[in-house]
């Protein structure tokens, strides 16, 4: 009994480049859990705000490794979000959380058909379509908020959009596990999600094989900018309101979170689980390094240092 | 009673052409239930071009395919494979991040009851037919992690596990051994008696005489005959694929070579993964021909001298002296250029100008002081165009705007540009049209006459036949033979178009003749 349990843990290490993410992510919760332990890290109402801070980036990079694993990329994930969570706000002052709901999915499909229109139909490869998308969906954002924060005066829409909680548990703990347990089947199990990952593996290959990719890249891109708008959903619901400022940046969090673990910026490679857990880890760093104090500046440089040595660590050896 | 075998597969009339180019002009091809057809004929002959058309990639101009007495429904992969047709695409249709058994079953996976995809079905599936014939490849290793030979099993496998009512095999047996190809023909015997129409491309006539019932040749895009096997004799089937020559080749006039010094001296040279103990020397003024099927190991020898994949053992010489070559940069400083094998991606950046594709090797010996001296670049422009009679617009043209013979005389004429002693060209005529061929072997010549040492790798023979003074026959990674060209000429034939063709009937023999000896040292 025992070498049978014994054989997949020495395949695990044997892995551990592959495994570095699962491996980085123990090392880092221990070597916080006992220096920052007297500054509260393990207290369990801390570590429901890491999985609270994590919840939207991890939404956005589920979809982002159907992405990448297929040969794309979507750089316009946080201004959609930040898009989403204005039309959400101001579709449910005119017509209540149940048009605010419509409204944000709207957001994210119109979006996600004009880039996979435009990456698949007009050839334009989908990181220039999404660099300039980011910009689009900023700028209406602005424009249709006149800058200023859109208030949610719906306390239900609020309860179930992020800012609620079942007892100790958070609202968006769940909105997490299902997004990362439904992203996880269907790229593992579905049919989808093989051919998602045959599209990234190779694309002639996939064509021979009888695989529409071009209908796999655009409906990856579709995915991706609906997750956005979901993540939108959530920052305007756990913030009771909209503004376009909500998920700057986070482009760069979701494709790191995915990288770290271990989907292939080149397409072919993705797991769902590691994308969680990269993005976790990506939370944990963040509040570890702010309950040491750390300056902001110091917090940044931090934070580079240890992602470029987690990805490095992951390279196969030449 | 026993009706006749019915007609598998009937194209009436196939026509495809590509940027004016006829590959295909007015073929019929027939295959009928549970035979072996043999598909036969020389590079650029149409064979790849037809069965792409079978299969759906290609949509003909004219023509039409009943395929087990329907007509095709539209020309996709999909509807070929609803029609019964599987093909292996030569490793093209393999996903390398993804597993053998996963490959094997792409678009076409198990479910379980939930409708989720069943890998360990594909698995033991995937295991059961390598077990039906007998190889050992892992169901569970990435495709990315295989060597050639187990890709090839696995494209095969990924054809037979359609279950198809015909199957194309296009070269299967390029990097199996031996006795792989014995279990695959094994195999095939069986699928034949179930009334599977099988097409079997390869360029191996011995493996064409074991296993074919009838062949079908075609030559030039054209359909020359249609036989059964017994009508054809390997020197029957060799004087069908060669044809009559057109002009162009014939017409270069050969010269005599004076041999001088040896510039260049292999011996038991091995390779990484190919050649093994290969050893010739190599004369300034002459050209040196390497002849081979595709895996023969030429292209192999060619960048182990380059210093691409270097040597592992043997000794390689330069004007008698040892020289040790780790890395390309060694083979430059050491005067060998090699002209590679895939223009647009190894030879030239398709979007840059005539002249900074002309100076990009010598780029760090015209900058003196950091900056590159462009009268420099113009010199050595003007120059090149005008040895090499490149056609083009300028020398700021982009090269991508240049017709692909004169693409090929900038990327040699980037390598005379460094000056080598020993050039080595692969391939330098794929693609081009028969008038450009002609004159870039004329060039040739004429840089083996003023004093450089050349080796040509080409598979088409008239070819080598043209510009070559020795040819080296390569089969299996190994050098098999070393022929004088003069000793394949018949001094009774006076008529030029007749030589060539008669020196390519007995290169030819040769060839096979050095796949045999291989044959006979596994057997």
């Amino acid at each position: 009994m025992a070498k049978a349990a014994t054989a997949p843990a020495g395949a695990f290490f044997a892995n551990w480049r592959q495994n570095i993410i699962y491996i980085g992510f123990a090392v880092i919760f221990v070597v916080f859990a006992l220096t920052l332990n007297d500054k509260g890290f393990l207290n369990p109402n801390n570590l429901l705000n890491i999985v609270r801070q994590t919840a939207m980036i991890a939404v956005m990079a589920v979809a982002m490794t159907f992405v990448l694993s297929a040969g794309e990329i979507d750089l316009s994930v946080g201004a959609v979000a930040g898009l989403a969570t204005v039309t959400v706000a101001m579709a449910i002052a005119v017509a209540g959380p149940f048009g605010g709901i419509l409204a944000g999915l709207a957001t994210g499909l119109a979006v996600g058909v004009f880039n996979g229109w435009l990456t698949t139909r007009i050839g334009i490869p989908s990181f220039l379509t999404t660099l300039a998308m980011m910009g689009i969906a900023k700028g209406v954002a602005m424009w249709i908020s006149d800058t200023a924060a859109v208030p949610i005066l719906s306390p239900s829409y609020s309860w179930v959009f992020g800012g609620g909680s079942i007892g100790k548990v958070p609202v968006l703990m769940f909105w997490m596990a299902v997004i990362a347990g439904v992203g996880h089947v269907a790229l593992r199990r579905s049919g989808f999600g093989r051919r998602v990952l045959a599209t990234g593996g190779g694309e002639t290959a996939a064509r021979y094989s009888g695989i529409d990719t071009a209908a796999i890249k655009f409906r990856v891109l579709v995915l991706s900018s609906c997750a956005a708008s979901l993540a939108g959903m959530l920052y305007a619901g756990r913030l009771q309101s909209g503004r376009f400022q909500l998920g700057e940046g986070d482009e760069l969090s979701v494709i790191a979170a995915a990288v770290l673990g271990g989907t292939s910026l080149f397409g072919g490679k993705g797991t769902v689980v590691g994308t969680i857990v990269g993005a976790l880890m990506i939370g944990l760093i963040n509040n570890g390094l702010i309950l040491m104090g750390l300056e902001f500046s110091q917090q940044l440089i931090a934070r580079g240092g240890i992602i470029i040595l987690a990805v490095a660590l992951s390279q196969k050896k030449r | 009673m026993t009706a006749p075998a019915p007609v598998a597969v009937r194209m009436t009339g196939i026509s495809k052409s590509f940027g004016g180019i006829r590959a295909l002009d007015n073929v019929d091809f027939e295959v009928l239930a549970g035979e072996v057809h043999a598909l036969l004929g020389g590079n650029g002959a149409g064979k790849s071009t037809i069965l792409k058309v079978l299969n759906g990639v290609h949509v003909p101009e004219e023509g039409n395919i009943v395929v087990g007495g329907q007509p095709l429904a539209a020309h996709t992969p999909e509807a070929a494979r609803a029609a019964g047709i599987a093909m292996n695409f030569q490793e093209m249709s393999l996903i390398p991040t993804l597993t053998v058994a996963q490959n094997i079953f792409l678009t076409r996976e198990a479910r379980d009851a939930r409708g989720m995809i069943d890998d360990a079905d594909s698995i033991r599936r995937a295991q059961a037919i390598f077990d039906m014939l007998q190889v050992q490849v892992d169901p569970v290793a990435l495709v990315g992690d295989l060597g050639a030979g187990q890709k090839q099993l696995t494209e095969i496998a990924k054809a037979i596990s359609q279950k198809a009512r015909v199957l194309i095999l296009d070269e299967p047996s390029t990097a199996l051994s031996v006795s792989d190809v014995e279990r695959l023909f094994v195999f095939l015997r069986q699928l034949k008696a179930e009334g599977v129409a099988i097409i079997y491309v390869s360029h191996r006539m011995d493996e064409i005489a074991r296993i074919a019932d009838r062949a079908t040749i075609l030559r030039d895009g054209k359909h020359v005959i249609t036989a059964p096997l017994a009508d054809l004799p390997i020197d029957v089937m060799i004087e069908h694929i060669v044809g009559k020559k057109s002009k162009g080749l014939a017409d270069v006039a050969r010269g005599d070579a004076t041999r001088g010094e040896v510039l260049l001296e292999l011996s038991a040279v091995t390779g990484p993964h190919k050649p093994e103990e290969v050893s010739f020397a190599l004369h300034r003024g002459e050209v040196l021909g390497l002849a081979g099927l595709l895996g023969s190991g030429r292209s192999a020898l060619a960048r182990v001298i380059a210093g691409i994949e270097p040597a592992i053992a043997g000794e390689i010489r330069i004007k008698g002296q040892k020289v040790a070559i780790r890395r390309p940069a060694d083979a430059i400083a050491k005067g060998i250029a090699l002209v590679p094998e895939a223009r647009a991606t190894q030879g030239i950046i398709p979007a840059h100008s005539v002249a900074d594709n002309m100076v990009m090797a010598v780029v760090g010996r015209i900058s003196p002081r950091g900056f590159v001296d462009r009268a420099r670049v113009r010199a050595i422009t003007d120059d090149m165009i005008q040895r090499l009679s490149v056609k083009t617009a300028s020398r700021d043209h982009a090269v991508s705007t240049l017709s692909g013979g004169n693409q090929q005389k900038v990327v040699i004429g980037k390598w005379l540009a460094t000056e080598p002693e020993i050039l080595i060209l692969d391939e330098p005529t794929a693609g081009i049209d028969i008038g450009s061929k002609a004159e870039i072997i004329r060039l040739v010549r004429d840089l083996a006459r003023s004093g450089k040492g050349v080796i040509v790798i080409s598979s088409e023979l008239s070819e080598l036949l043209t510009a070559c003074d020795r040819i080296l026959v390569m089969a299996d990674g190994r050098a098999h033979q070393m022929l004088d060209r003069a000793e394949l000429d018949d001094p009774s034939e006076t008529n030029p178009e007749h030589a060539l063709q008669a020196a390519e009937r007995r290169l030819q023999v040769e060839i096979q003749k050095a796949l045999s000896i291989k044959e006979a040292e596994h057997g």
